[in-house]
């Protein structure tokens, strides 16, 4: 079993902490701005500051939160929220799928539990993007500042609605899109092969919204399809050799 | 009724989450399906890119600049936080100055 410098028994877990609390800070800023808006939608559903800030906490999901309260504004029944949360958030079964294998097989199972209660696409994002594997506390630090910001920032939008100058609001929402791109480029100038890929996928992203059939899909739907169909490609065109797996990212 | 909707919403999002990770204990070994899972943050995270980054703005040129000025960053080995500030400054400064060219 080799120690990797971020294996979760590595010490020190504190520095994991540190580490994750500073790679938060701009994800809770993006959060923060984006849950404004949120905050509106709860408000239209006809719930409160408090539950909106609960269902914030518990959820952290921006399209899935959105979609529910929605529903509940139009009128909706348990089964129906079920099935929406469900069908928009099943991009999280395959992250989920992906997070694993980045996981010390000798960590402690609680922490999976723990784990998967924070991971969104952001918070998967940057934990990915470190060696190794997967320190827990180094998600921790980063669900400690980022999940406040989307909670607050729910409450808030419900209370004032956009009170944000929307120069702001545009400015804070980018930060989010920055971090993935902060996961994605630096293994692209190792690798060619995500290099291409990513390309690939800016394109296809960009021709699936235009696209007549493909654009009536929700985006969860889009971006699963998507995923699914060119990760079997790259997998299949460009299989990954298992030492490859252990010292890139 | 609202709090029920909540802890339903709560639920069937934890559950998506969580299967995998408890359901998936060991490190798989068919090499299509490990290498499938390697690519699939990287497809996933740059579908979730573009063409949104163009769309979070107020002008689609400033987004646009910000996901140039981001990829310059981050190739040139900023860190997640740097290059967060630098889309974040790209799109306060471009918008700025569209204002002012109005």
């Amino acid at each position: 079993m080799k120690n990797n410098k971020y294996s979760y028994k590595a010490p020190p877990n504190k520095t994991a902490f540190q580490a994750g609390l500073r790679n938060g800070i701009p994800i809770g800023f993006g959060y923060f701005a984006v849950a404004f808006s949120l905050g509106v939608a709860v408000r239209d559903a006809g719930l409160s500051w408090f539950q909106g800030l609960i269902a914030s906490w518990l959820c952290t999901t921006s399209t899935g939160e959105y979609a529910v309260f929605s529903l509940i504004a139009a009128g909706t029944t348990v089964l129906e929220i079920a099935l929406v949360t469900l069908i928009i958030n099943a991009r999280y079964l395959l992250m989920s799928c992906a997070a694993t294998q980045r996981l010390d097989p000798e960590m402690p199972f609680w922490h999976r539990y723990l784990l998967a209660f924070h991971l969104t696409d952001e918070l998967f994002g940057i934990a990915i993007a470190r060696h190794g594997t997967l320190n827990p506390y180094f998600s921790y630090g980063a669900f400690t500042v980022a999940v406040p910001g989307w909670a607050v920032g729910t409450a808030l939008g419900t209370v004032v609605g956009s009170i944000l100058p929307p120069s702001l609001t545009s400015a804070l929402s980018v930060a989010l899109y920055g971090m993935f791109l902060a996961v994605i480029v630096p293994p692209a100038r190792q690798n060619k092969v995500v290099a291409g890929l990513i390309v690939l996928c800016f394109a296809a992203s960009y021709a699936s919204a235009n696209l007549p059939l493909v654009r009536e899909l929700s985006d969860g739907m889009r971006i699963i399809l998507l995923t699914v169909v060119l990760s079997s490609a790259a997998a299949l065109l460009f299989p990954r050799k298992d030492e490859e797996e252990a010292t890139t990212p | 009724m609202n709090w029920i909707y909540i802890a339903v919403m709560a639920a069937a999002t934890y559950v998506v989450r969580v299967l995998p990770m408890t359901l998936i204990k060991k490190p798989i070994r068919n090499r299509f399906i490990r290498s499938f899972l390697y690519y699939v943050p990287y497809i996933t995270l740059s579908i979730m890119t573009f063409p949104a980054i163009v769309e979070a703005t107020q002008y689609p040129v400033a987004g646009a600049l910000a996901l140039a000025i981001g990829i310059v960053v981050a190739w040139f080995g900023a860190d997640l936080f740097k290059v967060a500030v630098s889309c974040c400054g790209t799109v306060l400064i471009a918008e700025w100055v569209i204002t002012l060219l109005k």
